[in-house]
């Protein structure tokens, strides 16, 4: 890749950050060149955001209508699925699963509740509810 | 502390560098990244992120560390904790000390880091380099300029759980050789990396792994929107995870031409064009899989899956020759 190829398509996902690359000047030797953003590599990421985003909307209806807990909800808002969750937590998947339900999320007790949130990086209220 | 934020393409190479550079072994970050022998390419299915494969286009995390300070002879101090309160006050100790700390970190506690890039990725590396009443002084060698970190988010990304953690790693160099010799550690090092991408015993690694991702695309399964989700976690493992840029392959070029000079050698400097001229074929890889994922109709599967074997041919091309050439100044 030549110095002058560097894409700079600004991409909104490096949010006015720069990344560096290592192309070739005129002379044809590698120097570092910043680059503020490629078309190609916004459209993977953002379809991967996107993807997260469209599970926690269903997640969010679905805890509306009462078949899921605000759990479901914030594990896809944090970018998880349930096998991180289950990683990162220390939960096993079927205990996860079952905290899934609204009537047993309901029960859980503050101490389980806060490791959830810890993972989360919310408050402890804000795990038990949908965002407003 | 006397010490110059400098920024890199990749988080690890970019550490150990800038830490090497610090303690008076200047390197650069392709000279780091090519003494590792740090290209690779792996399709690992058994591995799953947010339910895709993953694909890594070099080693895994800390093998570049541990790879560039055993061929230097640097002498590399690595330190885990299994309780974080520990590993705050032994950082800081070192910290006090103005000693300058390399960490791993999760990506996703960060709160410098872009909203959109943070994802949970267990394996960044940092460095420290001092601290403010509760504020870290932090070189992101990704990021432009250095930045600061309150102490409790700097633990958090320190002591994440899941998939590669961290469990707090921090590490120093402790001494540096006083003399190297790069014309016998070049060679090596890329004998080990022809070793790696040609001769690795699974179908899944190397160049082999880059045809079995590609028969992978032409036979797979699944409506519309699995394969542009399948397809387009390709291209984010080999563009964002992987620092723009083709996965690796321009910084393994620009390590050829470092070294042809180092060596005085023109035949290096031939395979760094070659090895740039691959990094190009994966970009226009890329570039062809959004373009197909964004096309309203049916996704050209087979053009793609194509294209992925001119790639891999052409770089298994450049390590057939490095290998020769390798064997014959290593004897």
């Amino acid at each position: 890749m030549l110095r002058d190829d560097v894409p700079q398509h600004k991409s909104s996902t490096y949010a006015g950050h720069k990344k560096v690359l290592y192309a070739k000047n005129a002379e044809g030797s590698y120097e570092t060149v910043q680059s503020s953003g490629w078309d190609v590599e916004e459209a993977a990421t953002l379809d991967a955001v996107e993807q997260y985003r469209l599970w926690a909307d269903e997640a969010a209806v679905a805890v509306r209508r009462g078949e899921a807990s605000p759990l479901m909800y914030h594990m896809y808002a944090c970018r998880m699925d349930l096998p991180l969750l289950s990683q990162v937590s220390g939960i096993w998947r079927w205990r996860i699963r079952r905290h899934f339900k609204p009537p047993v999320f309901a029960g859980l007790s503050d101490t389980l509740l806060q490791r959830y949130a810890d993972v989360f990086n919310i408050p402890l209220a804000e795990l038990k509810k949908l965002p407003d | 502390m006397d010490f110059q934020h400098q920024q890199a393409a990749h988080c690890e190479s970019g550490v150990i560098s800038a830490l090497l550079t610090h303690k008076g072994l200047p390197l650069s970050e392709p000279m780091a990244f090519g003494l590792a022998s740090a290209l690779a390419f792996a399709y690992i299915p058994i591995v799953k992120l947010a339910g895709q494969p993953l694909i890594a286009y070099r080693l895994p995390p800390k093998y570049i560390i541990k790879g560039v300070c055993k061929r230097l002879g640097v002498n590399v101090r690595f330190r885990k904790f299994s309780n974080p309160m520990q590993g705050a006050e032994e950082l800081d100790k070192a910290v006090s000390a103005g000693r300058l700390v390399g960490l791993q970190t999760s990506v996703y506690y960060l709160p410098y880091f872009p909203e959109e890039m943070r994802f949970h990725f267990n394996a960044h590396n940092l460095i420290v380099y001092g601290k403010q009443g509760d504020d870290y002084a932090i070189s992101d060698p990704v990021f432009e300029e250095s930045v600061t970190v309150a102490s409790r988010h700097l633990n958090k990304a320190r002591f994440a759980k899941g998939a590669l953690a961290p469990k707090g790693l921090m590490y120093e160099i402790d001494n540096i050789p006083d003399t190297i010799n790069w014309q016998k550690i070049i060679p090596a090092a890329i004998a080990k990396n022809c070793k790696i991408m040609l001769g690795a015993p699974l179908p899944i690694i190397g160049i082999k792994g880059i045809r079995y991702l590609s028969k992978k695309i032409a036979n797979y399964r699944g409506d519309a929107r699995e394969q542009r989700l399948f397809l387009g976690h390709i291209v984010r493992m080999q563009e964002e995870i992987g620092t723009g840029g083709a996965g690796f392959r321009f910084i393994y070029a620009s390590f050829l031409e470092e070294a042809a000079q180092k060596l005085n050698n023109d035949f290096l400097k031939t395979m760094s064009d070659r090895m740039t001229a691959v990094g190009d074929e994966w970009r226009a890889f890329a570039l062809a899989v959004v373009q197909q994922c964004k096309k309203s109709e049916n996704i050209d599967r087979v053009s793609l899956a194509q294209h992925l074997l001119v790639c891999a041919e052409k770089e298994a091309a450049v390590w057939r020759e490095l290998k020769v050439w390798a064997a014959k100044v290593g004897k």
